[in-house]
């Protein structure tokens, strides 16, 4: 674990280092690459805010009238099979339907339970490992006009459900 | 539409559940927090977003992107043999791979339709090796996932990149699993 804890704090950077002094051996004009970017990064931030701002209403909302409680409980039983926190669930439920409303989720975890605790690391490696999949593959199926879509949806939940097993059981095993 | 649906029928619910339960007051204001809180969260953010998006510039201005996508041709054509045939097939698939590996969605995304044009039959049917691009693209296989580490910091973590170690073994199994789902569905699907 000390180990893998060196690695992990090394590895970002490293590979900052790595990726300017590449960029300069290549002769590139490395800061104003980097400039572009760092301000397309900002476009991004701003273009997220207002679905942002939408999810976390519904959420506080969702989770002051008590029914995020009463939900998350009745899955409770199924997750404890899989070795799941229950809190996890409300994210679960919105990881493969909204990119924004995942993240939301996640940070209201990781805001109420604090980022270095295991619960926050769980929500953090959840949303870190798994992705939007029926946005994803609305995009990639949308784009051709592909109605029957066979078992890429079915696949991909199994995926997305063996992930965030994945997530409580490696997060169990690097920091509990 | 399908968000606009649980959006709304989520706010519909919290008010009823609320008022039902002597709760509305806490919903009300709990509404203001929240819509403030994604302001504090974004700004929280902001820096860690803008150095990484600055960072993925200047690693597709070095050529990483590029050598990645080279590195990936020779692996790819396994995967996906009838795709791997044609070369410019290959390109697009490796592309949209080094991408996500990478995590600059937006050159993983046009890299991935190109992908999934060249290899569409027709018919407005899915093909098996679509099938399995779209759960590689659906599983995240990001080495870095530098959002959620700017989640992380924008909450006061010590560390944000400290989930590394269990991120890399999660994505890993969930693809494979994916991968697997597909194989095994490809043989029962009629």
């Amino acid at each position: 674990m000390e180990v893998m804890g060196a690695l992990s704090a090394g590895v970002v950077p490293a590979l900052i280092a790595a990726v300017v002094l590449l960029g300069l051996l290549e002769r590139r004009d490395v800061f104003a690459a980097f400039t572009r970017g760092a301000g397309e990064g900002l476009k991004v931030a701003a273009r997220i805010m207002p679905s942002l701002v939408g999810m976390l209403t519904a959420i506080y909302m969702l989770r002051a009238s008590g029914l995020l409680d009463a939900l998350t409980s009745l899955l409770t039983p199924a997750l404890r099979v899989l070795r799941i926190p229950e809190e996890m669930a409300p994210l679960m439920l919105i990881r493969p339907l909204s990119g924004s409303g995942a993240l939301a989720v996640g940070s209201a975890i990781i805001e109420t339970w604090g980022p270095d605790s295991l619960l926050g690391y769980t929500a953090a490696v959840m949303l870190g490992s798994t992705e939007t999949t029926f946005y994803t593959v609305s995009v990639y199926f949308g784009a051709l006009g592909i109605r029957r879509t066979r078992y890429a949806i079915p696949a991909a939940l199994c995926a997305d459900m063996t992930g965030f097993a994945a997530a409580a059981f490696f997060t169990r095993l690097f920091f509990a | 539409m399908g968000i606009s649906w649980i959006w709304g029928l989520v706010i519909a619910a919290s008010v009823l559940y609320g008022a039902a339960t002597g709760r509305i007051g806490e919903v009300g204001s709990a509404a203001m927090e929240g819509a403030g809180s994604a302001v504090t969260l974004i700004v929280g953010m902001l820096g860690a977003t803008s150095l990484w998006c600055g960072l993925m510039e200047v690693m597709r201005e070095a050529g990483v992107l590029s050598g990645l996508t080279r590195l990936l041709r020779p692996v790819l054509g396994r995967l996906f043999p009838s795709a791997g045939e044609d070369p410019e097939t290959r390109e697009a698939l490796s592309a949209n791979i080094a991408a996500n590996l990478l995590g600059v969605g937006n050159a993983a995304t046009p890299a991935g339709i190109r992908a999934v044009t060249l290899m569409d039959r027709g018919g407005g049917e899915a093909t098996d090796e679509m099938c399995r691009l779209i759960v590689m693209n659906t599983a995240s296989i990001q080495l870095i996932p530098a959002t959620v580490a700017a989640v992380r910091a924008a909450n006061g973590s010590g560390e944000p990149f400290a989930i590394l170690p269990a991120v890399w073994p999660t994505s890993a199994v969930s693809v494979t699993a994916g991968l697997a789902a597909a194989e095994i569905m490809r043989r029962l699907w009629r």
